[in-house]
């Protein structure tokens, strides 16, 4: 019985751990969704709001909302900027070329980031706690930490909210009208520019989340680059262009990485987390390379 | 197919000719300040051996792949292995034997590549990035169960004479750099670069001329691989003098895909450009803040401001030309070039017109 305890206390706690990954993975979505982009540089996005959001807080004493909204606003300058001088000059390149671009836009981002409020690790308080809930350890004896159930619910409302602005609005079908094809958006009216930079922004604005929830856990620091990589074997294993996909896919990450570094890493040492979700991916990639809930790729010769 | 092999031009052989005079004359008669050896010419040799790596799997076959610190951690831990635990096989053999333990990986690490392409190829490369290295890391065989987790490398003996001195380590770095780049622009140049090639530029109309995929690409991994644990080995033997699997993280190999696509991707001068850029710069960068400001600019600062240049230079490159410096290279000795000649006439000229009236 105790076993069986542990064993779900370690897969609900990494369930709630993959919800970050799928805040990160959800950036990438967005802009997948809208122009067919991979966006390299959404690891660097959440290291750059976060880290902007901790330097108007604790440089310049700004309170937590209107640093909150400052840094957002930061966010849809950075997209207005890639918009104009990456994207747009970029329109017509291959896929490899814009991936490549944002790589190099990651790079500029987190140099920025640096230049500007130094490369210390910083403390982000978000006033919840990462230890585990009492109410929920008395009750179901499952040691569970607040802040993993306060991400859990925060990914839950951001994932309805964009569900809803993509199945629902105007904005959302010209969305993805403009994934499906840009030229053919463009020339029924579909202002390419809006959509980009309000798809950007929004991207923005969820790094900025995740930032916040992996900042107040492991504390802001560059190591956030390597942490957002992780989403990347979500994004595979959920489909590349949906929403509710990156969420199972983090949720999978999450789950399977916890419970494979407690029951199989001791035999090796441990710190199998680090590679497991890669290879997870791999033998995704091998039976269904277009992710759980991904469109099927058709290549034409 | 019967594989085919290029020969060389008059040019290709005057060029090599000049390389050779200038690296195996010129630098060690007159840069005798071991900095030069030891920050310089050792890295810039060593990672512009791992950047051809990147270029074949990358420039050349056009597969996006991202772990070629990972397979350079493979070469350096096995030769470190080789040399400690079969001695009989001497500096130059534990090197190729090495190499094939990297290639080994990388056709492991490669096969995904035949149903993915893309981003979900580089995703699948990451992982062979984070499990060598973890691998290394975790079992304690391959460090010869040293608990400090960094080991001091060999010294380099070759038929028992040791090369200890940096312009020894250099004359090696050459000897094998050279041997491994002719492979190359022969392999790039031959048979085995048309497919490569031809698979970049259309894989499913390469295979529909009777282009195979798997042994094509299966091929580039597998010998990019083995370029990457070459140069792996001499990176850990000659620059870092020590092993560590930190120093081989996925920061590096960023390093190494940025000095193969702003050096020009599909181009072995490219290789070397790109990683002379990329180390160099930070130096020049560094001098500047130093002479310039005279250490106003904290040194964090500036590998901030390093790191925000190559990004932005990756996009310029990226939207301007796409192939790099080697190719803007190009296009300014053919600008040039003209320019020239007709110079050279107009001075034939005037010394023709001059010459009857004496």
């Amino acid at each position: 019985m105790d076993g069986l305890l542990f064993f779900m206390e370690v897969v609900v706690g990494g369930l709630l751990a993959g919800t970050m990954y799928s805040l990160v993975a959800l950036g990438f979505v967005l802009i997948f969704k809208a122009s067919a982009t991979f966006n390299f540089s959404q690891g660097a996005m959440v290291f750059f709001s976060v880290l902007a959001f901790c330097g108007f807080m604790q440089d310049f004493n700004i309170p937590f909302v209107l640093a909150f909204i400052m840094a957002a606003l930061l966010m849809v300058v950075v997209g207005l900027c890639t918009e104009r001088f990456v994207l747009r000059p970029l329109m017509n390149a291959s896929e490899d070329t814009v991936l490549m671009a944002t790589i190099g836009l990651g790079y500029v981002l987190e140099g920025l980031a640096q230049a500007a409020w130094g490369v210390e690790v910083r403390r982000l308080d978000l006033g919840i706690g990462d230890f585990p809930v009492p109410w929920i350890a008395d009750n179901l004896k499952l040691f569970i930490s607040a802040l993993d159930i306060t991400a859990g619910l925060v990914a839950a409302l951001m994932i309805i909210g964009l569900f809803l602005l993509f199945k629902y609005t105007k904005i959302g079908l010209g969305l993805r009208a403009v994934a499906d094809d840009a030229g053919a958006a463009s020339s029924i009216g579909i202002p390419l520019k809006h959509i980009m930079l309000l798809v950007w922004s929004a991207a923005g604005v969820v790094a900025l989340v995740a930032g916040c929830m992996w900042g107040a856990r492991a504390g802001v620091q560059f190591a956030l680059v390597d942490l957002a990589l992780k989403a990347l074997p979500v994004l595979i294993i959920g489909g590349f262009s949906s929403i509710p996909g990156a969420i199972i896919g983090g949720l999978i990450i999450g789950a399977t990485e916890k419970v494979l570094e407690v029951y199989i890493g001791p035999f090796f040492g441990g710190a199998i987390e680090g590679w497991a979700p890669y290879v997870l991916a791999i033998f995704f990639l091998l039976y269904r390379p277009e992710g759980l809930f991904g469109e099927k790729i058709i290549r034409r010769v | 197919m019967k594989p085919v092999f290029m020969t060389y031009t008059k040019n290709d052989i005057i060029n090599f000719c000049v390389l050779m005079v200038l690296g195996l004359v010129i630098i060690p008669t007159f840069i005798k300040t071991e900095y030069w050896y030891t920050s310089i010419l050792i890295p810039w040799l060593c990672l512009a051996l791992a950047t051809i790596g990147q270029q074949i799997v990358m420039g050349y076959t056009g597969q996006l792949a991202l772990g070629a610190a990972g397979f350079m951690a493979a070469g350096a831990f096995a030769c470190f292995n080789l040399i400690l635990r079969v001695p009989e096989l001497g500096f130059f053999g534990s090197l190729i034997v090495s190499g094939l333990i990297a290639a080994a990986f990388g056709i492991l690490f490669g096969l995904p590549s035949l149903k993915v392409r893309g981003i979900y190829l580089m995703v699948a490369t990451l992982a062979s990035q984070f499990f060598i290295v973890w691998m290394i890391d975790k079992f304690g065989w391959f460090k010869n169960y040293d608990s400090s987790g960094i080991i001091t490398a060999q010294d380099i003996v070759i038929l028992g004479v040791p090369f200890t001195t940096p312009l020894a380590m250099y004359l090696i770095i050459v000897f094998v750099v050279t041997i491994l780049t002719l492979l190359a622009m022969n392999m790039a140049r031959g048979s085995t670069g048309r497919n490569w090639m031809a698979v970049r530029d259309m894989d499913i109309a390469a295979e529909s001329m009777g282009v195979s995929l798997l042994r094509t690409k299966v091929q580039a991994f597998a010998i990019s691989a083995f370029y990457c644990g070459v140069a792996g080995a001499l990176f850990a033997f000659t620059y870092l003098k020590s092993l560590e699997p930190v120093a081989f993280d996925i920061k590096l190999s960023f390093k190494i895909l940025f000095m193969c696509i702003l050096g020009g991707l599909g181009t072995i001068n490219g290789a070397y450009i790109g990683a002379a850029f990329i180390l160099l710069f930070p130096v020049l960068l560094n001098s500047v803040g130093n002479n310039v400001f005279h250490g106003a600019i904290d040194a964090t600062i500036i590998s901030s401001i390093e790191q925000v240049i190559f990004g932005l230079l990756m996009i310029v490159f990226m939207i301007y030309e796409p192939l790099g410096m080697a190719k803007l290279w190009e296009t300014i000795k053919q600008n040039i070039r003209p320019k020239l000649t007709s110079l050279n006439i107009k001075i034939l000229k005037s010394s023709k017109v001059k010459n009857p009236k004496k």
